[in-house]
């Protein structure tokens, strides 16, 4: 059984060393949740990735109420939300009374300009570990590959993307599948 | 008065806010700028450069700030404020959560099913391009500097093949990595 207490530390780190939200989460994300404690599958993991895409919000607290709900439902669901968005709210709450200049300060964008080029390569490095988990085959490949180009080149909402996905799968299912199990 | 319209602020622009991040930014500016006058235009841009420096999600980086300055400007005391950031925060994340527990909690006892399982497949395929092409999309000169044979791009360059080779076949830690870029970056660019 997985502890609150766990889950609320877990989603603390994330919530609390990722900078620039949303998709930048993902890889701390995985190294907690899938490798570290082992409390999701690959293919579990996801699924809420999906999901938390497809809902409206903060991507990053639908994937803390995704995941906590998945593990201890409502309480876990609780505990990891509150855990991802604690040290966000402190630090703006810090940054709003005490610290106003303090993205003007020169080192602090140095530091800054060191930890983009990683944040983009922490997000691009987990992508072949996903596409073995969700199985992309040579017959399936354009899916990942359409997705990524309507967003990338065209501009595509990603919930479009999602939504079409979701539709596409039921209709193979229907069609090929003949609605069996 | 003043909690209550911050509170159903929030909770409308959380519940249409679909793609999350950036696509908020525009409805937020509306709506706390432009409808509330709870923040400046330039108090809104100086809180979306923060919030690209600071860890957390955009949009409750910004509702804790709306929520704060909106109570302070509305001439309560400052622990009134704090709590006007945190009902902002609450109410941004209230719609899409139910949602998420609502949807997710149906998809766990009928995974089985069918239809789920092929539609979960399919999402699960077009999740890895999702990913994919935020990673591209992030490869521009807002993180990597202008392309040459000048300091910026060559280290970031350097950094990204460095984390990118280390994550993928040595596994290191992504809080690892990401305090050692950010000591990087402090040498690298404070070097004469």
């Amino acid at each position: 059984m997985v502890r609150k207490s766990d889950l609320f530390w877990s989603f603390f780190k994330v919530g609390t060393f990722t900078i620039g939200g949303g998709y930048a989460m993902i890889p701390l994300m995985q190294s907690e949740l899938v490798e570290r404690h082992g409390w999701l599958g690959e293919e579990e993991f996801l699924d809420d990735v999906a999901l938390a895409q497809s809902m409206p919000g903060v991507f990053a607290v639908n994937m803390a109420a995704m995941t906590g709900y998945r593990l201890r439902r409502l309480g876990g669901a609780a505990a990891a939300i509150a855990g991802n968005v604690l040290m966000p709210i402190v630090f703006i709450l810090l940054l709003a009374t005490v610290f106003r200049a303090f993205g003007d300060n020169v080192y602090v964008q140095r530091v800054f300009m060191g930890l983009r080029p990683c944040v983009v390569a922490l997000i691009a490095a987990p992508v072949f570990n996903m596409a073995r988990s969700a199985k992309v085959a040579w017959s399936n490949a354009w899916i990942p590959a359409a997705s990524a180009a309507a967003v990338w080149l065209l501009g595509v909402n990603p919930v479009l993307v999602v939504l079409a996905a979701a539709a596409g799968g039921w209709l193979w299912w229907r069609v090929a599948k003949g609605g069996r199990p | 008065m003043i909690f209550a319209q911050l509170f159903w602020s929030f909770l409308v622009i959380g519940a249409f806010c679909f793609g999350g991040g950036y696509s908020m930014v525009a409805m937020i500016q509306a709506e706390v700028v432009g409808r509330r006058g709870w923040m400046t235009a330039s108090e809104f841009t100086d809180l979306l450069a923060v919030s690209q420096m600071t860890p957390g999600p955009v949009g409750i980086n910004t509702a804790t700030y709306a929520g704060y300055s909106a109570v302070l400007g509305a001439g309560y005391p400052q622990w009134a404020a704090v709590c006007g950031s945190l009902l902002a925060s609450l109410a941004v994340v209230a719609v899409p959560v139910a949602l998420v527990l609502g949807v997710g909690g149906w998809l766990l006892t009928n995974k089985k099913r069918g239809g789920v399982a092929a539609v979960m497949r399919a999402l699960r395929l077009a999740v890895v391009g999702l990913v994919a092409a935020a990673a591209l999309g992030l490869m521009g000169s807002e993180s990597f500097g202008v392309p040459g044979a000048n300091r910026r791009f060559v280290s970031s360059v350097a950094i990204f093949a460095v984390v990118f080779l280390l994550s993928v076949w040595r596994k290191a830690g992504p809080l690892l990595l990401i305090a050692a870029s950010g000591v990087a970056g402090l040498v690298v660019f404070s070097l004469p």
